[in-house]
């Protein structure tokens, strides 16, 4: 502990001035009434591209990932680095997607997609499926900020859940207070301080190792050594599908999870977004670069912390590369990187899951007439109790048991794909059949998870997303992901119960938005008018 | 295209976004890039190449946000 003492210091330190800035947050960019939704969940929907960037960028790339992604690397080589193309695709794929929910998105005053997906179908039930989704796949993810968190914390030989508890109390305080424009303000030190960090680390540490050629060396060496069949610092036979089909399901999937729409609706104008496209693939460049420390940390001869259960915690391998390798002073910046760096998304995670509940479950079901102030109220309300939902997750189950949630997490928001990313572009398909390609890719995505070991852990079932093609009785080793797999079914599923449905004349829910409305940009009179309306109550 | 002429239809449609394309099929061809030889810097090509294809992700996308803004 007497260790790491100045590590402690500069991480208390750093933290504080950023739980100092979030409570500051509510008066930065003030708006006459916070209010509302526009306001405390949109953060006044006005935010130009710097601040979009750094606040999306916050978002997407999550503590957890720069935690688990170079863990993943250290353990399995090749396969690990699918974060890389995943993160290269994303942008190019949700470019049209993006600003076509941007705009129609303005002129009707949606915050959640389930928003969307109620306008556009006519169904509050295909909206209430779309949110709870939604908010079943929040929650483990924002649980998962902890484990992030509790990575430098063990590093720092801090143990027991006080810390984690009151990390998140004052999160929970802040984020209740100043809404997003929290996570926007702090995300500038977080991403800031994270882009030093690794800039250092990828000039400093392999300079020390002997270059990036004998890290890869010694990388290869151990996994030319290990048994394990699917490492290596090339992918194999038998996983080349599963990387191809795992970077394609995520980058589909990202952009379905609430948290990740928060940021682009709360942007004020088309192109803010389309600049931020090409701007985002920066944290990609140094994800990439974080996810090399795992072969770092290789080279290095790091060993991860042992946990209570008496079994190494790979998640604290980087932690503990940058405690070996770094003076005192900047291995406590770094850890407050990634300290800080969870409580970005875990607020933006809360607000967005607070505003599914409030939009789709409260004013849908509870309170029809609810004003723009109960709205804001009962958000707010709903972000705590997200957070102590999320500490209750992680102190009450088995951190395991959030991992795979996670896991499950982003193969069911996969199944909103129909109705909120193809929704945008054709009113094809049939609310009833779109219910049925849901269900048909749940039941379908949760059976082939439950089918998946983990031998490295003994789990019997949820050990992973690589689905054996040997299990549909093809004869081969090959791996699939499952997420790509149920949103095949979902498709198919949602396109002929469509034709079904039509077939049997069922009635099918009305469209409240218009062709031109999914085109509108900042200046035309019908988003303006909106948010004129919205100030006004 | 977002400042369409009253009475004009508008629409995002553009030859240009077929170059969005490039950044979201090339990631995927792996027999392009799963390889150790030739290494860059001491980077071996499944490391070097999949990181160049951010470049390239990057400049689709400002190509065509620049053409149809």
């Amino acid at each position: 502990m007497s260790g790491h003492t100045t590590e402690l210091v500069v991480f208390v330190l750093l933290f504080l001035i950023v739980s100092g800035m979030g409570f500051v947050a509510s008066r930065w960019r003030r708006p006459e009434s916070i209010e509302s939704l526009n306001e405390w969940g949109l953060g006044g929907r006005n935010f130009g591209s710097w601040i979009t960037w750094f606040l999306v960028g916050g978002d997407l790339y999550t503590a957890y990932t720069f935690v688990a992604v170079p863990a993943l690397v250290f353990g399995a080589g090749a396969m690990g680095f699918f974060a890389v193309p995943y993160t290269v695709i994303i942008y190019p794929l949700v470019f049209l997607v993006l600003i076509r929910m941007w705009s129609v998105s303005h002129v009707h005053g949606f915050v959640t997609p389930a928003d969307f997906v109620r306008a556009r179908f006519g169904s509050p039930t295909l909206a209430l499926l779309v949110a709870i989704t939604g908010l079943v796949a929040t929650m483990p993810y924002i649980a998962l900020q902890l484990v992030g968190i509790e990575a430098v914390l063990k590093a720092m030989g801090i143990t027991g859940h006080l810390p984690i508890i009151i990390a998140f109390a004052i999160l929970a305080a802040y984020t209740y207070q100043s809404g997003l424009r929290a996570p926007a303000l702090i995300a500038f030190v977080k991403d800031t301080l994270i882009y030093i960090v690794i800039l250092a680390a990828v000039i400093y540490i392999p300079a020390k190792l002997g270059g990036w050629g004998s890290i890869f060396d010694a990388a290869k060496a151990k996994f030319d050594a290990s048994p394990a069949p699917g490492d290596g610092l090339t992918l194999n036979a038998a996983n080349q599908l599963q990387y191809i089909t795992l970077a394609f399901g995520s980058a589909l999937a990202l952009f379905l999870y609430p948290h990740s729409l928060t940021g682009v609706l709360a942007s004020k104008n088309r192109n803010v977004i389309k600049r931020n496209m090409s701007a985002l693939p920066a944290y990609s460049l140094l994800l990439g670069l974080i996810a090399l420390l795992g072969y770092m940390a290789i080279a290095a001869g790091t060993k991860p912390i042992v946990g209570p259960n008496g079994r190494p915690d790979s998640n604290t391998i980087v932690p503990a590369l940058f405690d070996q390798m770094f003076p005192d002073w900047f291995t406590g910046v770094a850890y407050a990187a990634v300290g800080i760096g969870a409580l970005v998304p875990a607020a933006i995670m809360s607000i967005a899951a607070a505003n599914l509940f409030t939009r789709n479950i409260y004013r849908e079901y509870i309170n029809k007439q609810a004003t723009d102030a109960q709205e804001a109220k009962v958000s707010k309300l709903v972000s705590l109790v997200v957070k102590v939902g999320a500490v209750l997750c992680i102190l009450v189950l088995d951190p395991q048991f959030s991992i795979d949630l996670q896991l499950i997490g982003g193969v069911i928001i996969l199944q909103t794909l129909p109705s909120v990313a193809l929704g945008l572009y054709t009113r094809w398909f049939h609310k009833g059949g779109l219910m049925a390609g849901w269900a048909a890719g749940l039941v379908v995505g949760m059976w082939m998870l439950y089918l998946i070991p983990n031998p490295a852990t003994g789990k019997a079932h949820f050990g992973g997303s690589a689905f054996p093609l040997a299990n549909f009785g093809f004869d081969t080793k090959m791996t699939i992901y499952v997420g790509f797999v149920a949103v095949i079914v979902n498709l198919v599923v949602a396109a002929l119960g469509t034709l079904l449905f039509r077939a049997l004349k069922v009635a099918d829910g009305p469209d409240a938005t218009s062709r031109d409305d999914y085109f509108v940009d900042e200046g035309d009179p019908r988003v303006k008018e909106d948010l004129d309306l919205a100030g006004s109550h | 295209m977002t400042t369409g002429e009253p009475g004009h239809p508008r629409t995002d449609r553009s030859p240009w976004n077929w170059l969005l394309l490039v950044p979201i099929v090339l990631p995927l061809l792996t027999f392009l890039f799963n390889a150790d030889e030739p290494r860059l810097l001491g980077f071996p090509l499944f490391y070097w190449l999949q990181l160049a294809f951010i470049g390239v992700g990057v400049v689709s996308t400002t190509i065509v946000y620049r053409m149809t803004k």
